[in-house]
């Protein structure tokens, strides 16, 4: 099925709050994309909630630019929340 | 004349059909166009063994003889089969498999509407259940049926062939047998009168989103899957499905 269009696909579980990137897989659309994703990717009560996306409508960062983006970031503990007692009404952050 | 009651012919019926379109669809592991194409067949497949088991269990205790429904389905020869002689043909290209599909979905989907509502409260149990599985059954057999007859030149043509080719089968789909008639009396398939016109509405929509003329109704023929006069088709599949249970008897792992 050389023509068809890859699709990325993301699945929301029962118990997430997000939609998360589980795989990609091959259709003619969107539509059959959303069948295709829901044999391949929740037959075991996985998901709730279907996404699906084309490939090349997503821009990505490429590995020559990780040093730069991410690791300035490795030596600044204090931005993460770690530091504080998170109280119950907060619920999920 | 069947020695069964009718109820127990009804679950033979419907489990038989399932599991022989199973079987059929079973057949298409590692041959379909797509893997993304070959898990949903094979997931539709397992759906189908599920609600035969959930079908057969019944009629097993109904008959009563000391068989389960495994001994059901693995021992039984050809004549005892009850299934529609739709399900049984050959898989063909992609459009009579799709096609076939199609056509029992609307089928099944259609019947299990009526079963759902029950005077017997297990059938209506298990109608419920297959219900939602079989609700995603014809959505999908119905887009590919529209995909293919609406495609390009070659995939209609493949489309009108398929037709005309499993049109001859559908008699069984398009009337009330004599057991679909005392079930419905008996408040078993309330509202099933009207089955053959659900069906054929069910068809006529998706033919016409599809480009497909709906050929007249299909005639009789001499064969009859409910009374086990079954084409050469099931013969084969059979002597495939059984080969373990017959060459090994009771194996298991």
């Amino acid at each position: 099925m050389s023509q068809w269009t890859l699709f990325e696909v993301f699945v929301r579980s029962k118990h997430g709050l997000n939609h998360k990137h589980v795989g990609s897989l091959h259709a003619a659309d969107a539509e059959m994309a959303i069948e295709n994703a829901r044999d391949l990717y929740t037959r075991r009560s996985e998901g709730v909630s279907i996404w699906v996306v084309p490939s090349d409508a997503i821009t990505a960062t490429t590995s020559d630019e990780k040093a730069p983006l991410f690791d300035p970031s490795d030596d600044k503990v204090y931005r993460h929340a770690s530091f504080y007692e998170l109280p119950d009404e907060v619920g999920h952050m | 004349m069947s020695k069964y009651d009718q109820l127990t012919e009804l679950l033979l019926h419907l489990g038989d059909s399932a599991i022989v379109q199973a079987q059929r669809l079973c057949e298409l592991c590692g041959h379909a166009p797509a893997l993304e194409e070959e898990v949903a067949l094979m997931n539709v497949g397992l759906d189908l063994v599920g609600q035969a088991r959930n079908w057969l269990e019944y009629a097993a205790e109904r008959i009563d003889d000391g068989r389960d429904a495994d001994a059901l389905v693995y021992r039984r020869d050809e004549l005892a089969y009850r299934n529609l002689l739709l399900v049984e043909q050959p898989n063909g290209d992609f459009a009579v498999t799709m096609c076939k599909q199609f056509l029992y979905d609307a089928w099944h989907y259609e019947i299990l509407n009526s079963l759902i509502h029950s005077s017997d409260e297990r059938v209506a149990g298990i109608a419920a259940k297959s219900l939602k599985e079989v609700t995603y059954h014809l959505k999908r057999s119905a887009d590919w049926v529209v995909r293919m007859g609406d495609g390009t030149d070659e995939s209609h043509q493949r489309m009108v062939k398929a037709v005309d080719h499993l049109w001859r089968y559908v008699f069984e789909l398009a009337q009330l047998d004599e057991t679909k008639q005392s079930v419905i009396e008996q408040g078993i398939l309330p509202g099933g009168e009207d089955l053959p016109e659900r069906w054929l509405a069910m068809v006529t929509q998706v033919f016409e989103r599809a480009t497909l003329g709906v050929p007249a109704p299909a005639p009789s023929i001499y064969l009859n899957g409910q009374k086990g006069l079954h084409s050469e088709c099931l013969g084969i599949l059979l002597a495939e499905m059984q080969f373990l249970q017959r060459a090994y008897p009771d194996a298991s792992w």
